[in-house]
């Protein structure tokens, strides 16, 4: 009763070569395509007439933008490329077509301007934006926040910083740090403390796993870059007293310069070398350390940062 | 030979939103068809007599049972270069004249090249199409349309010809030329199998019929014992008003209405009542059969066969 | 057995060639290729941007119509219609009704898009006077959009063997929209987690990959395409409809006719 045996087994097989087939092409086709995708998908570079283009669906063109904004940085920063030069066009058309993206104005404070492989260096491109996400939600305090962010971290501008975080403590529902940061932004700005502070509210405020990954690093760059200063530091006063300098680190500890032997936040002991050189055990685990790193350390791919929240 | 031989074929739909209630189209069917003869397959609307016809042409796929065509398994497609098959209402490709569809199904049943332009004019004009080759089958009446499907149906010669409704949208010329053409194939040695439910057509044509009603095989057999039990009954119309005595015990029931009488009976007393009608000086108006003695036999058939399934069932 | 498959796909082109709504659909896209002509002049530099991204655009959407037009028109009118009852009563197999059909689309929308791209290189020619050396990538261009011609019909033919035609029709028309997007789908598929990742890789990779095919804005800025790209694309196409082709075969296959 059944059509022919025959056709169907043929028909079959072919069916399943044909689909591992198209899967196998498929994806070769998808890695020539990186690169050129965001290239052509440029050439409607215009915000307002892709707005137009729409035809009412912003709301899912700005998915897709945003998607692909964060495809595009998630892929140049494992190649560590020199460049990443359409994030910013990438992030103002989807900020265009869906003002109320927060989380879109958010990434680009955290990855125009820092240097590559962290970021577009662009942080003029970074205060425009954010700037631009004020204007189309006044309502949002973290928006404020990204902006003193930016003028604090990247162009080291406390005061405009300041009034950033000082405009942002109005907004009803802001988040108390606000008006501390505003208050202490002008004096305690180099501070360690205000940095940490600074990135412990980033990871607090996002849900974005590249933002927090990224504060997280930071965060542990602070906490190697104030271990290291203590024990140097430590060093020094044995230097003093003694006159020679440590052997190890359980000489400082028994001179009791230091509580014990002093680890870093992965847990792993800081090593003190015949100069007295702190350094640490695993620099390759801490990216943005600029202490404790042996001479002529050269950082590797920059990891994932997502992992990083992990 | 047997030409066609249905072994148990038995059809069933699940119909419903869930498919769960069985629809019976068709209960098993055990029927065989001599070759050289033209088999009549009647029974009324949704039957199942369609239901078979495409069973047989490998169009639906039976539930259980199987078929035989010339000796070979109905699923053989290599058999289908000997059969020709009219399915009811036909309809075409709009955009091709009728040549070039007798063209394309040529080439499709395996025609040689050679032989194809000889046989597609022969056909045309066996059916009477030769004027309009070139005309596009859009244009084409339900008439031409019917004409060009039993076209369609003899061009490569098949032994075995399968017609469904084959009247159905010609005028009384039409169906004359159909009932023409397959006696005709009779005579070229063709097996015709054709589904109707026009009996009179039937009647004039088959050698044997099977009728059924309903998914059920009633009755198979040859017209003339069919019908050898069943009378026709005529009606004779005179007139005035008055019914001569005789009539009653010659089998007649009469009406009188205004001033003609009608008048019923078996046909066998068709000539003593005529006599009759003259011998009493009465004026005849008309005799005209009621209805051929098959479908007597049909009606009564289905009639009883309704009463035993409102018994069973 | 290979020249029923041939016969039928005459046929198909045949039919396809009389029906108007081709007509009136090239028509068209010559007439908007000849309104690109007009737009461009609205600033000068970008005529011969606007020429070849408004040609090669319209000759894509026009031409996935046409194709979804006549694929349903061809076959799952066929189908519904009691057309196909005299076809399979002859020693046609089932599969090979298919297969031929296929072939007398594919074919119909090859010569579409080749008459229309004749419409696009007119409209070239007049408004820069010349051809240069990279036009010939425009011919890639075309290519690329036959290739999706070929996709649209493998699949006009899968949604046809059992489903009516109105559905069929829409169907593949979604699956076009949505593979224009397929690589933005893959991308979001990357960005789940879970089951959510396993069905979003699983439909991102079925859906078939029309972004890809698409290089008209490269192309109109001049840029050639790898061949590699060429190559790739191509056997990614022919697997594809191959994949369709096949599911359509066995659909169809156990198909009654009713």
């Amino acid at each position: 009763m059944k059509p022919t045996g025959r056709t169907t087994v043929v028909a079959s097989v072919l069916l399943v070569a044909c689909l591992a087939g198209s899967v196998l092409f498929l994806r070769r086709v998808d890695q020539m395509r990186t690169s050129a995708t965001l290239d052509d998908v440029l050439y409607v570079s215009s915000p307002k007439l892709l707005k137009r283009l729409s035809l009412g669906y912003d709301g899912l063109m700005a998915d897709i933008y945003w998607t692909r904004a964060v495809q595009y940085f998630g892929t140049r920063h494992q190649q560590q490329a020199k460049s990443f030069s359409a994030l910013a066009p990438l992030l103002d058309i989807t900020t265009t077509l869906d003002p109320k993206l927060l989380v879109a104005y958010q990434f680009g404070a955290n990855f125009l301007s820092p240097n590559p492989p962290y970021g577009a260096a662009m942080p003029k491109e970074a205060i425009a934006l954010v700037e631009k996400g004020i204007q189309a939600n006044p309502d949002a305090w973290k928006l404020y926040y990204e902006l003193g962010f930016i003028y604090y971290m990247e162009l080291k501008d406390y005061l405009k910083a300041a009034e950033a975080f000082e405009r942002g403590s109005h907004v009803p529902g802001a988040h108390p740090f606000m008006k501390i940061l505003a208050a202490n932004m002008a004096q305690h700005a180099g501070d360690i403390q205000m940095a940490r502070a600074v990135w412990r509210t980033t990871y607090e405020s996002s849900q974005d796993k590249y933002i927090r990954g990224n504060a997280v690093a930071h965060l542990r760059a602070l906490q190697v870059e104030e271990d290291v200063t203590r024990i140097q530091d430590a060093v020094t006063a044995f230097g003093k007293r003694t006159g020679e300098l440590p052997p190890n680190m359980m000489a400082l500890a028994k001179a009791g310069l230091l509580p014990g032997i002093p680890i870093d936040p992965d847990g792993r002991p800081y090593k003190l070398t015949a100069e007295a050189r702190v350094e640490l055990a695993d620099p390759d685990q801490f990216p943005f350390v600029t202490k404790g790193l042996p001479p002529g350390y050269k950082a590797p791919t920059p990891k994932d940062l997502p992992q990083m929240v992990k | 030979m047997i030409a066609i031989e249905t072994l148990n074929l038995e059809k069933t739909y699940k119909v419903g939103f869930w498919r769960k209630r069985p629809k019976r189209a068709l209960l098993p069917l055990n029927l065989r068809v001599e070759e050289g003869e033209i088999f009549g397959f009647l029974g009324p609307n949704g039957a199942g007599k369609t239901t078979t016809l495409k069973m047989l042409m490998g169009l639906v796929f039976p539930t259980a049972g199987s078929a035989r065509i010339l000796g070979r398994e109905w699923t053989d497609p290599e058999i289908k270069a000997q059969i020709g098959f009219l399915p009811e209402q036909p309809y075409f490709y709009d955009y091709l004249t009728a040549q070039e569809l007798l063209n394309y199904y040529g080439q499709l049943s395996g025609v040689p090249a050679k032989e194809r332009k000889g046989r597609i004019e022969e056909v045309l004009a066996r059916v009477g199409l030769v004027d309009v080759k070139g005309v596009q089958l859009r244009k084409f009446s339900k008439g031409m349309l019917q004409r060009a499907g039993i076209a369609q149906a003899i061009l490569h010669n098949p032994k075995i010809v399968f017609f469904d409704e084959p009247m159905s949208g010609l005028d009384p010329m039409g169906r004359r030329e159909v009932r023409d053409l397959m006696a005709q194939l009779k005579q070229e040695g063709k097996t015709v199998f054709f589904s109707t439910h026009i009996l009179s057509d039937a009647e004039a044509l088959c050698d044997r019929v099977a009728i059924i009603h309903r998914g059920e095989l009633l009755r198979v057999g040859a017209v003339h014992e069919l019908t050898s039990a069943v009378q026709g009954k005529i009606e004779v119309i005179w007139e005035g008003t008055q019914v001569p005595a005789p009539m009653k015990t010659l089998g007649a029931e009469c009406v009188v209405g205004g001033d003609t009488v009608r008048a019923t009976m078996p046909e066998a007393q068709q000539d003593a009542v005529i006599d009759l009608l003259r011998r009493e000086r009465m004026r005849l108006i008309s005799v005209t059969p009621l209805r051929t003695s098959l479908e007597q036999y049909f009606v009564e058939k289905l009639k009883s066969s309704e009463k035993t399934a409102g018994a069973n069932g | 057995m290979n020249a029923r498959i041939g016969y039928i796909a005459t046929n198909t082109f045949r039919e396809a060639v009389r029906d108007r709504v081709l007509y009136n659909l090239i028509a068209f896209v010559l007439l908007l290729s000849g309104a690109a002509i007009f737009v461009g002049q609205i600033s000068i530099e970008i005529e011969k941007l606007v020429v070849i991204n408004l040609g090669l655009t319209a000759v894509s959407l026009f031409g996935v119509l046409i194709a979804i037009f006549i694929g349903i028109g061809l076959v799952s009118k066929e189908i519904e219609k009691r057309t196909l009852y005299t076809v399979l009563s002859r020693p046609v197999r089932r599969w090979e009704f298919i297969v031929g059909k296929f072939f007398g689309l594919a074919g119909t929308l090859v010569v579409n898009a080749f008459l229309m791209a004749i419409g696009v290189f007119a409209a070239l020619l007049y408004v820069a006077h010349k051809f240069v050396a990279s036009d010939a990538q425009i011919l890639v261009a075309v290519y690329f959009i036959v290739l999706q011609f070929v996709i649209i019909c493998a699949l006009a033919l899968l949604f046809s063997s059992f489903s009516s035609p109105l559905l069929s029709a829409v169907f593949t028309f979604a699956l076009f929209v949505i593979g224009s997007f397929s690589e933005d789908l893959r991308g979001f598929a990357g960005l789940t987690h879970g089951l959510t990742r396993w069905l979003a890789t699983g439909a991102a990779y079925l859906v078939p990959n029309f972004s890809a095919l698409n290089v008209i804005s490269s192309v109109a800025h001049g840029e050639p395409v790898p061949a590699q790209l060429i190559v790739n694309n191509t056997l990614y196409a022919l697997t594809y409809a191959g994949m369709a082709i096949c599911g359509a075969v066995l659909i169809f296959d156990r198909r009654n006719l009713k």
